[in-house]
């Protein structure tokens, strides 16, 4: 457990867009294991922050929500990407890209040297 | 637009959060479960499972509450408690929320209404490009220091000046239309062709006027207004080319002006017709001398400044000086920055009423911090509880402010209506001259100057007594129960009383000096009776224009025996040239016995008025030694004049004038003076005493030269005594003339009494505001000492009982208490007093308000101090009463 990373700051919205993207609707605890998961269980989620944030874009209009039952037949609410969701999802993963890459320059400094 | 949208559901979700708390357990729940039932499968006990979720979910109620704060908006919930508790609190006692609402309603709607007459007036910009550069152009004379420009004079300037981009004149006159229905009395500018250019008016159709249109013997053109345009022609385009027919004489439309301009030199009032100033029918226009009323307007090129186009001007009028040495000698071109000339007037007196004004929204926030004072000793219990419950200072600040800026703004928005109202108001007693009244209006700068003052004074007087509540402290006001009050938040009290008195003192030293002034004035003997006397222009038919000498003056003669037979008609007389308080003209002349002067600049100047026998009886004016003029003083007869006393006194003294004789500019042979008539009062009843030119020569009409006679028919002055009403009298003589000859115009009727009104509408605009603002400062006063008073009654009833018990009479205690608010109203008094008496010697701009009494006025002082005690005592005389009511015994078994 302890080798395990926080979420970053503002990187929460973009993982529940993404995931959101890949498994199709999905209620809120399907978001948060799917992003364990795909973290290789490197990243440790509070998932009480997990519904604001689900809110928040809910509220924002890139996601929907509406009650359905679960593979395990219980009733849950499943939440689905928007057009503008899929828009911004793309907007965001664009800008951490950039992001990351212009940080990876900084820290492989032989890489500029060549 | 996403965090917008957001915004919007997070304020709807302030309301409907209980369905959507519910649903969010219900998630949570399902949550719950599935991390349970993974658990399990993963090996873990139930319990365990369970325990592991809760862990990650980081606790139940946290999570709920993350939810729910982004649901809503917590500091607007937050907003919302203060509001809906300042809401109880206020409703709790009706009493102070009215008086409070009501205070500020009247202060900041009499703000807001004065606020939008300066905006519109002062601060608003000409609505012209670049106004900034425009002047006003005027000759100044011996006589006159903004005197009219003769034409020739113009074309000179304009030729030689090197400072101005363009200069124009205009001058405003009046045609008979005719052959389009009745005729009709037009409005008319005549003006030169850069007129419009210089003030950037482009026409609606059609053109303006070419360069050199404007010169004499042109071809006569005329542009139209929109408004005429519309009334007689539908708007339709093809008036372009049409002809209209102005005084008999043939002018063709060639331009449309837009609504939006409405400007004469000096005043903003719409034409119906603009002519070009070379078609003006006045023979004396290209004469030198000639002075006929035209100013001129001009724009600076670019990058010059005032002085150095006013010395440019200075130069170019000498040199003309040395040319012409007679017609032009003294005359210099006079400039004057357009705006100041538009505003200069009514600047200082906005000035004043705005800070009158700003007096009355002092004294009523003074009056709401008062009473908010009084509330916050009654409420300190409450907060003292409330900060021993742990709501920090800050909290209690926001619910103090959001209290008080409640009660402004609920003001404000009542003052707001009540300045829509309060603006009408005002316009309707403005005086006429005031520039572009019809373009005020509530704008988006007065909203937020309303705004800003409400939240100005709410800030203000919400954070007085907040000071107050923290400076005490917690645990005396616990133990006091609330009942005892440190003698220093009442001390606070006084002063704010005293406060309110002596701004309300000055406010009233100001409306009184200006009441006794009106006073003062209305007692002015005007040398005639006004009432009954009606005055309008007469313009007789086109077709009788340039018609022989004889056939004129027997159309004179027909007219004014028509008018005086016309039921009611008592007297009746045509007038030209000088009209008491309406218009004047000048009369050069020098004395039998006096050499021939060499120029017109040496000569005696007096007011010249042609009339007919009638005036005397019509004007009422009374004669004081030999005869009026009469009918046998015609054109075969010798040459006569009546003069007034004061023409008899400064020109020949003791002596007897009757029979002396004077040679008038425009005859070779002299004239008798036949009669000494009362002086009237030419120039209003304020200003004529301080008029440099006050002697007055009556000639008769039918000994006008010729060349004159013809001009009287195109405009001329009628008076009238008459027994009727001013309508009926008006509608009987309109009869009268229109069955002579449908052709000629009678218009602008108007009675002498609303003329001398015009003349005071100025002092009576500032007296009727000023004393409405002091009317209003002293009931908020009163209400200021009345509350200050039944404080003191309430914080003092164990004395009093206690006293009363001891034997204390009731007189006693009713003088006791009577003496309290006195001796504040008195304090207050004597302070306003002295402020009163610095204002007034500080500002000229008031004392130039004031006539006939001086600034300290003792009469007034001591008035003003009477009505301001009086109404004290008025207002402590409820509260002493009911502290004569107190029962002792009461009293005692409540300690």
């Amino acid at each position: 457990m302890a080798d395990k990373t926080d979420v970053w700051q503002g990187t929460l919205a973009l993982m529940v867009l993404k995931t959101l993207e890949a498994m199709g609707p999905i209620h809120g605890y399907g978001i948060a294991r799917r992003i364990e998961q795909t973290s290789g269980n490197l990243l440790s989620l509070n998932y009480g922050t997990l519904y604001p944030a689900l809110l928040k874009l809910e509220q924002e209009g890139y996601i929907t929500s509406e009650w359905g039952v679960s593979e395990n037949n219980r009733k849950a609410k499943f939440y689905k990407l928007t057009r503008a969701g899929r828009k911004q999802l793309e907007r965001e993963a664009r800008e951490w890209e950039q992001a990351t890459a212009i940080l990876a320059r900084f820290l492989s400094p032989a890489k500029e040297a060549q | 637009m996403r965090k917008l949208r957001a915004l919007w559901l997070r304020l709807r979700g302030l309301f409907g959060s209980e369905s959507a708390a519910k649903e969010f357990s219900a998630e949570l729940e399902s949550h719950i479960a599935m991390h349970v039932e993974d658990g399990v499968r993963a090996g873990l006990s139930t319990e365990e499972a369970r325990r592991q979720a809760m862990i990650r979910l980081g606790g139940l109620e946290q999570a709920k509450i993350a939810y729910r704060e982004r649901q809503g908006l917590p500091w607007f919930e937050t907003l919302w408690q203060d509001v809906r508790f300042g809401l109880r609190m206020l409703v709790k006692s009706p009493g102070f929320t009215v008086v409070a609402i009501a205070t500020l309603a009247l202060g900041i709607g009499a703000n807001t209404a004065l606020f939008s007459v300066v905006n519109g007036v002062l601060l608003n910009p000409l609505p012209y490009p670049h106004p900034e550069e425009l002047v006003t152009v005027h000759a100044s004379k011996p006589n006159f220091s903004e005197g009219s420009i003769s034409y020739p004079n113009f074309r000179d300037w304009q030729r030689d000046n090197k400072t101005l981009a363009a200069l124009a004149i205009a001058r405003h006159t009046g045609y008979s239309l005719t052959g389009m229905g009745d005729a009709e009395e037009m409005r008319a500018e005549l003006v030169s062709s850069d007129y419009f250019s210089i003030l950037g008016v482009k026409p609606v159709i059609g053109r303006l006027f070419a360069p050199h249109e404007d010169e004499i013997g042109r071809e006569p053109l005329v542009i139209i207004s929109q408004g005429f345009w519309q009334r007689k022609f539908g708007s339709r385009p093809d008036v372009l080319g049409k002809v209209l027919t102005l005084d008999g004489r043939n002018y063709t439309i060639v331009g449309v002006l837009p609504a939006s301009f409405n400007l004469r030199i000096n005043n903003f009032s719409a034409c119906d017709l603009y002519v070009p100033i070379g078609q003006f029918q006045n023979p004396a226009l290209n004469n030198r001398f000639a002075p006929l009323g035209i100013h001129g307007i001009a724009r600076l090129k670019p990058g010059v400044t005032f002085e150095q186009a006013q010395d440019d001007m200075l130069r170019v009028s000498e040199r003309l000086e040395k040319i012409y040495p007679e017609a032009d000698k003294g005359i210099r071109a006079k400039l004057v920055p357009f705006q100041y000339a538009m505003v200069r007037n009514v600047k200082p007196l906005l000035l004043i009423l705005m800070g009158a004004v700003g007096f009355v929204l002092l004294i009523a926030c003074v009056n709401i911090a008062n009473l908010l004072l009084v509330r916050s000793n009654a409420r300190a219990q409450e907060f003292a509880v409330r900060s021993a419950l742990g709501a920090g200072r800050a909290r209690l600040l926001r619910q103090l402010l959001t209290e008080s800026l409640m009660l402004s703004l609920t003001g404000g928005l009542l003052g707001l209506l009540l300045a829509s109202w309060g603006t009408q108001v005002i316009l309707h007693l403005l005086p006429q001259e005031l520039p572009r009244a019809a373009e005020i209006h509530m704008s988006g700068t007065v909203l937020g100057f309303t705004l800003l003052i409400s939240l100005t004074a709410g800030t203000l007087f919400g954070l007085l007594p907040c000071l107050k509540v923290f400076r005490q402290n917690l645990q005396d006001t616990l133990k006091e129960g609330g009942r005892g009050a440190g003698s220093a938040r009442r001390s606070a009290q006084n002063w704010l009383v005293v406060f309110q008195m002596a701004t309300t003192l000055v406010l009233l030293v100001g409306a009184g000096l200006m009441i006794r002034s009106l006073a003062k004035l209305s007692e002015i003997n005007t040398g005639f009776r006004p009432h009954g006397v009606l005055t309008f222009g007469l313009q007789a038919s086109p077709s009788m224009i340039g018609s022989s000498p004889e056939a004129t003056r027997a159309y004179l003669r027909e007219a004014n025996a028509r008018i005086a037979a016309a039921p009611g008609v008592e007297a009746v007389s045509f007038s030209w040239a000088a009209l008491p308080m309406q218009s004047d003209d000048e009369e050069l002349f020098w004395l039998d016995g006096e050499p021939k002067p060499q120029s017109q600049n040496a000569m005696h100047w007096a007011l010249r008025y042609i009339v007919e026998p009638g005036y005397l009886k019509a004007m009422g004016i009374s004669l004081l030694k030999g005869r009026f003029l009469a009918s046998s003083d015609d054109e075969h007869a010798p040459r006569v004049v009546v003069i007034d006393d004061v023409f008899a006194r400064k020109f020949f003294g003791n002596a007897d004038p009757i029979g002396k004789r004077v040679f008038l500019e425009q005859f070779d042979e002299p004239a008798t003076v036949v009669g000494v008539i009362g002086h009237v009062n030419q120039w209003g009843l304020d200003n004529d005493a301080v008029n440099p030119l006050r002697a007055e020569i009556y000639q008769a009409m039918m000994q006008l030269p010729e060349q004159q006679l013809g001009l009287v028919l195109m405009g001329m002055d009628v008076v009238v005594r008459s027994k009727y009403d001013a309508d009926t009298a008006f509608q009987s003589i309109r009869n009268a003339v229109v069955q002579m000859n449908h052709e000629q115009v009678v218009y602008n009727p108007e009675t002498m009494d609303a003329t001398i009104a015009d003349t005071l509408a100025g002092r009576r605009f500032s007296m009727i505001l000023l004393a409405a603002f002091a009317g209003t400062a002293l009931l908020l006063a009163s209400i200021g000492i009345y509350g200050v008073i039944s404080y003191l009654v309430v914080q003092h009833t164990r004395d009093i009982g206690v006293r009363m018990a001891l034997g204390a009479d009731r007189r006693d205690v009713f003088r006791w208490v009577l003496a309290r608010g006195g001796r504040l109203a008195f304090a207050g008094a004597v302070a306003g007093l002295l402020a009163a008496l610095g204002l007034t010697q500080l500002t000229t701009s008031f004392s130039s308000l004031l006539y006939g009494i001086r600034p300290y006025d003792p009469l007034t002082m001591l008035g003003v101090i009477g009505v301001l005690m009086a109404v004290a005592f008025v207002a402590c005389y409820l509260p002493a009463r009911r502290a004569t009511r107190i029962d002792p015994m009461q009293v005692l078994r409540t300690e």
